[in-house]
């Protein structure tokens, strides 16, 4: 009977596994809203510093690399369009097709799988090893609230500062693909730019926007939860690093693939 | 001190579960205001355990805990606040949050309760540490200090809130015997000196004679026998004097189930 029911069996626990995994998520991301907002009438308030020291951790921190990434991925686009469009001699759609593609799509996704690689991965061996060494029992029997305490600043600032980042990055790619492209077109950059902007929509931008906060969610909630669930000391949080960013990412670039379904009908 | 009629710590019939596996098997288990308990127990006991239930990190699968008379498995989160707001706890590995200083670490708890000023919770925090010998060190981080600082500096933010209840994990755990005797001095003077209620953890039996007040002896899940030190010393329960004597238990092998274990395809 094993041979047969064996993987079935694995198949129904990794089943399970995977909701209880979800469900926890989804307790993990009502609690810390809940204590973001009423936290401060149950004497569990989430402090602005811890909120702004994670800002900065994941923000501020992050800005040069996603400058440097962004540039790189708008001249890139930029090469592209150029060799594909220019086959068809519609050289000059390459300007609509680069503001569209980065405000859209690749300035959230860059951003995000940016951010879940450093701040994701850091937030699980952050909080695994916390968990571990039992400072989260600790802070627990001090009536600190773990999730008060390490979750809530963590979800709050990734709300702020993916969309923020995501900005930049859309920003930043389109002026490398300005830089590429303009003497190819025979623009100057900023007849480029001012182009650029004619062409696009608040929709363009807000949609952009609106999966980074989705984005926001998932790298946070994903870096959390590995990490309040590691067990096995170090090497437990060595796996759980890794998990957090291989989840993350793979549930950003599925989100994303949906949200592109659904909003561009 | 206060009545004795009223324990401070008072579970009934507590089961613990780990998965399929019994940890605890209903134990009763009360402490009175004033005393220093000692849990003792060999490992795999259920003394961890035990404490974990104490502290609120577990919900017991049936029975009670009740800490300063409440019943924390089934107190709101005001009611837990407020409980945990008058109970230190100091780990056996320290727990010390890594990423702030020793002197962050025993202010935090003061910082996160109560609305003092900052000049006034430093000064708090650097009493503590004053009273743990650990004086001037406050701006070291947890991973400078020694085993037996860390200890010191996690039992100062253990007392940071002046609780009524303190519990403490394997005081002398990996540390020399010096400094297991000094943390033993201090575990008595923090009961003369600030009428604290202490529950320590332990399986050193030299330490623990030395500070109880009472001892409970725990094994394989079961309370043996809770009493002065002197009736522990002199009870003729064979358990509790294999764990005096240090000797070996014997163990009693059951063939059908050892043949079943060795055989068996899956847990």
């Amino acid at each position: 009977m094993n041979t047969l029911t064996r993987p079935l069996e694995s198949l129904g626990r990794a089943t399970v596994h995977a909701f209880a995994g979800v469900g926890y998520a989804a307790a993990l991301l009502g609690e810390s809203l809940y204590f973001a907002v009423f936290g401060w009438r149950i004497g569990q308030p989430l402090r602005l510093r811890a909120v702004l020291e994670q800002m900065r951790q994941i923000g501020v921190d992050a800005l040069a690399i996603v400058t440097l990434l962004a540039l790189t991925i708008g001249v890139m686009l930029g090469i592209q369009f150029i060799a594909a469009l220019s086959e068809f001699g519609a050289q000059s759609q390459v300007v609509v097709a680069v503001a569209k593609s980065v405000t859209r799509e690749f300035g959230a996704l860059i951003t995000a799988i940016l951010v879940a690689g450093r701040s994701g991965s850091a937030l699980a061996a952050r909080i695994g090893s916390m968990s571990v060494s039992q400072e989260v029992d600790a802070l627990a029997t001090m009536g600190i609230e773990p999730v008060r305490y390490l979750a809530a600043p963590a979800l709050i600032a990734m709300l702020v500062m993916l969309p923020v980042l995501t900005i930049l990055a859309d920003a930043v790619a389109i002026l490398g693909a300005a830089l590429y492209s303009s003497p190819a077109l025979n623009v100057t950059p900023a007849a480029y730019i001012s182009q650029t902007l004619s062409l696009l929509s608040a929709g363009d931008v807000w949609q952009g926007i609106a999966k980074s906060a989705v984005f926001a969610v998932l790298i946070t909630l994903i870096g959390v939860s590995t990490g309040f669930s590691v067990a096995g000391g170090a090497e437990g949080v060595g796996r759980a690093t890794t998990r957090a960013v291989v989840l993350s990412i793979c549930w950003i670039i599925v989100v994303d693939m949906i949200f592109s379904f659904f909003l561009n009908r | 001190m206060t009545s004795a009629s009223a324990p401070l710590i008072d579970v009934t019939k507590l089961e613990a579960w780990y998965g399929r596996r019994r940890i605890l098997n209903g134990v009763d288990f009360a402490v009175n205001a004033g005393e220093i308990r000692v849990i003792m127990g060999g490992s795999g006991s259920g003394k961890s355990t035990l404490l974990r239930h104490l502290l609120g990190l577990h919900k017991p699968r049936s029975g009670t805990v009740r800490l300063l008379g409440v019943d924390i498995a089934r107190a709101s989160e005001r009611e837990l606040l407020a409980v945990r707001r008058q109970i230190g706890v100091s780990f056996q590995g320290g727990a010390l949050l890594t990423s702030l200083s020793v002197g962050d670490n025993v202010a935090l708890p003061l910082r996160e309760h109560t609305n003092l000023d900052e000049a006034t919770i430093r000064i708090m925090s650097r009493l503590k540490l004053e009273v743990v010998n650990l004086g001037g060190f406050q701006d070291l981080m947890p991973a400078q200090l020694s085993g037996g600082m860390v200890k010191r500096a996690a039992l100062a933010r253990a007392i940071a809130m002046d609780p009524k209840l303190l519990f403490f994990d394997e005081p002398s755990a990996g540390l020399d015997p010096v400094v297991s005797a000094e943390l033993d001095e201090l575990i008595l003077r923090l009961r003369d000196a600030l009428r604290m209620t202490i529950v320590v953890v332990t399986h050193e039996l030299e330490s623990a004679f030395k500070i109880a007040d009472s001892i409970t002896v725990l094994d394989q899940g079961d309370i043996l026998m809770t009493g002065t030190v002197d009736a522990v010393r002199h009870c003729d329960n064979e358990r509790i004097q294999d764990l005096l004597n240090r000797r070996p238990r014997e163990i009693q092998v059951d063939a059908d189930a050892y043949l079943k274990r060795l055989t068996e395809e899956a847990a």
